[in-house]
């Protein structure tokens, strides 16, 4: 790796020299030029995205990263599309510092629209790129020029592969957009299901994670945590830990505590043994979880009013109002979170493996960790097990580098136990919710009020001090102020303004600046909540109206594509052939009110003995726009019911005034096989050409409230706290 | 030093009996398909058959599988070649981040070894023990229930006389 510099970068990628470019400011004409430009508007430089070889290969890079999304593939279908190009002839290069764009955060449901978007448009060039050079090298109108598999093909059918025209084309050059993109009806690549590249691997034992990475030379870390948040390090032994068989090394700054041996079950033995010779100053008390939901309601809030929309008083009607909750939510990987770091020997520089889902954002907080210039440090990419948001792939990173320092030059591996990341990972924040409502004689909902109360839902990298070791050096970083996420995304208040048409809405969010639990981004951030409140209270309405759920939702929409999956899920469930009482659930969604519609239809069985709920056939119908790979698209919905199973029906951080209690899968049970649904279908309705929109987080709130609301249907209790327990 | 068989190769390993197989595995052998998830026997992610019955390689000492058949998801097949699970599982897409999948496979592996046509609740109850958090579920019944039924396909074929 040579040194990076600010604006110009040169690395040796695959034995090619691969020189990257950054404008610093986006080009405003590019953003006029129409076609949505994605993150080419941030980063500009054609050659940031794509880098052609003289054999034909062509490089994609990307600043996403894959989270078992399949994004790998769908970027790889949009530029073989745009291209021309088979599937053999493209590489795909995702998050590294040192040789991919910035794209901030893989999350969101962003992927999509920042990094195809992009990828697609810059692909566009670089084809009218090769056309142009084969105009001029042929003498012939680019107009009558073509391309195919790999070759531009002139009209009186000469030929020539992309790879002898690579010396004609100068990549290195901002995007002079706008260059008119492929016409989605000629389309042979996007919106069919290529088989994801990376799963053959991960089923036959390929490295295929950053926790499979062995390095010459490799150490293995382990690390020591106290009881509590904000427990302080009063003294440990060390020696008698050094002794044990394959110790090289404690480390210790202020509370930061950690053991380096030659082989992973030995590092494990001195973590216990060092556990055992730790001394702790108690850390900071938590509030009585009994007292969780009032603790939310009242505790010091900021109130932003999200929305207040023809507030005109009523009078008349039936007035309705209930409250929801949710407690603290794991992400809970299966595969505790992992880092592999090395200090450079001589220059002090220090390269980080890491499956932070951003690689950009961590680099910022590892060199103010280590008070070393941005430059220094380089954060690569590999994969982890699911994250779900922000789990502990950016602490381990942290703690990884800290124990690397120690031995200069020598790879050190750290990952996580289960207990430390089921304790310190960074929850998704408790909430609540008050609805009320107001109906006319008509049954129309004329008037409505929602409420949210909660932390905020990101306390992501770059500042240091929001990862765990920042706050527990000797000379310790402050944790930054926490802060809401604004609208039209939203934190604790996504999804809070209901997309249904009621002539007067008022939307209020009480953000708590105060956290006694570690939160950060949990998928959907509050959206979750926020949809099982608005589609439980939906269906409370609808029984007060004496309205059928489904038509009731349909009255109120005026938005054609929510009304077409809203349409489809009904009838592919057979909800018009189903009779109420018999558990059937619906509810809907627009994910932030801009990205994937969703609509779900569930239906469960309650055992009468032991109250147990048993969820059966769900269906859902999604509209994720342009749907690149549709068989990718239903793996995550069906994925998202089925971890919106699991939420709604098992799931909470268990905790006293000393500490959390939930430690491994006993003490946080999730949903096993006996409890996922019976049967889940997706159906997408494909859009093609329209803008792509995230799919992955669209699905979990309308499952949980389709499953609340088919138990309320079962039953004839109405649940509105998570996880739903039933008293019969 | 500690002999046993894995994947049907004699092979020794020089860890600490006491090390739990997993890790000889991964660090010693170079086997990565086995993962790490709790070390608890809770998840299954590190799921191995020791001769033909699944085990939790996190609580499996390396000296209880002296002298015995290890079988590991590199054992069924390759990238290039992948064995029927593995078939299987790529035919149905049953992955997302895939760090359970390898447990699952050989899980089920044990089943079908055991039990060659189980129906959804056998197969259901065999994964029992294993996590997914990703909620592949759904995929990994449906991979599993296609491996069955092609291995029944063959069977049938066979003695049909068919080729
Ligand atoms: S790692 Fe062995 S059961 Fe979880
Ligand atoms: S596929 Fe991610 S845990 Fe199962």
């Amino acid at each position: 790796m040579t040194a990076v510099g600010p604006s110009r970068r040169a690395v040796v990628a695959g034995g090619a020299l691969l020189i990257g470019f950054r404008l610093a400011a986006p080009v405003r004409a590019l953003a006029e030029g129409g076609e949505p430009l994605g993150d080419l508007a941030r980063t500009p430089a054609l050659d940031s995205w794509l880098r052609l070889d003289p054999d034909g290969q062509v490089t994609v890079l990307t600043g996403k990263v894959e989270l078992g999304q399949g994004i790998r593939t769908a970027l790889l279908q949009v530029a073989a599309e745009e291209l021309d190009l088979p599937q053999a002839a493209l590489t795909l290069v995702t998050a590294d510092t040192a040789r991919t764009p910035d794209e901030g955060f893989t999350s969101g449901s962003h992927s999509m629209q920042d990094s195809a978007t992009a990828i697609r448009a810059a692909a566009a060039e670089l084809r009218a790129l090769l056309i142009a050079a084969a105009s001029s090298s042929w003498q012939v109108p680019a107009a009558e020029i073509g391309t195919r598999d790999g070759r531009v093909i002139g009209p009186d059918g000469r030929a020539a592969l992309y790879g002898e025209l690579a010396g004609a084309i100068d990549l290195h050059r901002a995007a002079r957009l706008p260059v008119p993109l492929k016409p989605p009806a000629a389309y042979t690549v996007v919106g069919r299901s290529w088989p994801r590249v990376d799963i053959p691997g991960k089923l036959t034992g390929a490295p295929s994670y950053v926790h499979d990475l062995r390095l010459p030379g490799m150490l293995h870390g382990r690390i020591v945590r106290p009881a509590a948040y904000g427990g302080r390090l009063l003294d440990v032994q060390t020696a008698p830990v050094m002794d044990l068989p394959g110790v090289i090394h404690v480390v210790r700054d202020g509370s930061f505590l950690g053991v380096l041996a030659a082989g992973e079950f030995q590092a494990i033995q001195a973590m216990r043994a060092l556990e055992a010779a730790a001394r702790w100053a108690p850390g900071r008390t938590l509030p009585a979880p009994a007292a969780l939901d009032s603790f939310l309601r009242s505790a010091p809030a900021e109130d932003i009013v999200v929305l207040d929309r023809g507030g005109a008083a009523l009078s008349g009607g039936r007035t309705f109002a209930a409250q929801y909750g949710r407690p603290f939510i794991a992400h809970g990987s299966i595969g505790p979170s992992c880092a592999v770091a090395l200090v450079d020997g001589a220059e002090g520089g220090v390269t980080v493996w890491t499956h932070s889902q951003g690689v950009f954002p961590l680099r910022r907080a590892l060199a103010e960790l280590l008070r070393l210039p941005v430059a220094r440090v380089r954060c690569i990419h590999m994969e982890g097990a699911g994250c779900y948001g922000q789990n502990g792939a950016d602490d381990v990173a942290a703690d990884a580098a800290l124990l690397a320092r120690a031995v200069p030059g020598r790879p050190v591996r750290l990952q996580w136990m289960r207990e430390q990341e089921q304790a310190w990972e960074p929850f998704g924040p408790a909430m609540a919710a008050s609805l009320r409502a107001t109906l006319d004689a008509d049954g129309r909902i004329v008037q409505w009020t929602h409420e949210v109360w909660s932390n905020t839902h990101t306390q992501r990298p770059g500042p240091a001090g929001v990862l765990l070791a920042g706050q527990s050096l000797e000379r310790p970083f402050p944790l930054p102020p926490p802060r809401p996420i604004p609208m039209p995304e939203g934190g604790g208040d996504r999804n809070s303004i209901p997309l249904y048409a009621f002539p007067a809405v008022r939307v209020v969010y009480h953000f708590l600046p105060q956290m006694p639990l570690r939160v950060s981004a949990l998928r959907t951030l509050g959206a979750q909540l926020n949809v099982f409140a608005i589609e439980s209270f939906m269906d409370e309405l609808a029984a007060a109206a004496g309205a059928d759920p489904v038509a009731f939702r349909l009255v109120h929409l005026d938005d054609a594509r929510a009304q077409a999956v809203v349409k489809l899920a009904a009838e592919r469930f057979g909800w018009a052939r189903t009779a109420p009482g018999s558990g059937r659930g619906f509810a809907f969604a627009r994910y932030k009110n801009l990205a994937a519609y969703c609509a779900v239809a569930a239906q469960v069985r309650v055992d009468a003995a032991s109250a147990r709920i048993r969820v059966g056939r769900v269906v859902a119908a999604v509209d994720s726009g342009q749907a690149v790979n549709p068989d990718g698209l239903r793996n995550q919905i069906e994925g998202a019911i089925v971890q919106a199973t699991s939420w709604t029906l098992f799931e909470q951080v268990a905790f006293t005034p000393e500490g959390i209690i939930s430690r491994d899968w006993n003490s946080y049970p999730i949903a096993r096989f006996d409890a996922v649904p019976e049967q889940v279908e997706v159906h997408v309705i494909d859009r093609p050409g329209a803008a792509f929109l995230g799919t992955g987080e669209c699905g979990q709130g309308p499952a949980s409230a389709a499953i609340a609301n088919a138990v309320a249907d079962a039953v004839g209790q109405r649940l509105r706290r998570l996880p739903l327990r039933l008293t019969l | 030093m500690t002999r046993l068989m894995v994947n049907g190769l004699a092979t020794e390993a020089a860890s600490e009996p006491q090390t739990p197989l997993l890790y000889v595995l991964r660090d010693e052998l170079g086997l990565h398909g086995a993962k790490y998830g709790c070390g608890l026997g809770q998840c299954g992610a590190c799921t191995v058959l020791l001769d033909d019955a699944p085990v939790f390689s996190c609580l499996t000492p390396l000296l209880a599988a002296e002298g015995r058949q290890v079988r590991t998801v590199e054992g069924l097949g390759t990238e290039q070649r992948p064995g029927r699970l593995q078939r299987a599982f790529i035919a149905e897409q049953a992955a997302q981040c895939g760090y359970c999948i390898p447990g699952m496979i050989m899980r089920a592996q044990a089943l079908l070894e055991r039990e060659p046509t189980p129906d959804d609740a056998a197969i259901r109850d065999a994964l029992q023990p294993n996590l997914c958090r990703c909620g592949t579920h759904i995929r990994i019944l449906r991979a599993v229930r296609r491996a069955a039924a092609e291995a029944a396909g063959e069977a049938a074929g066979e003695k049909a006389g068919t080729p």
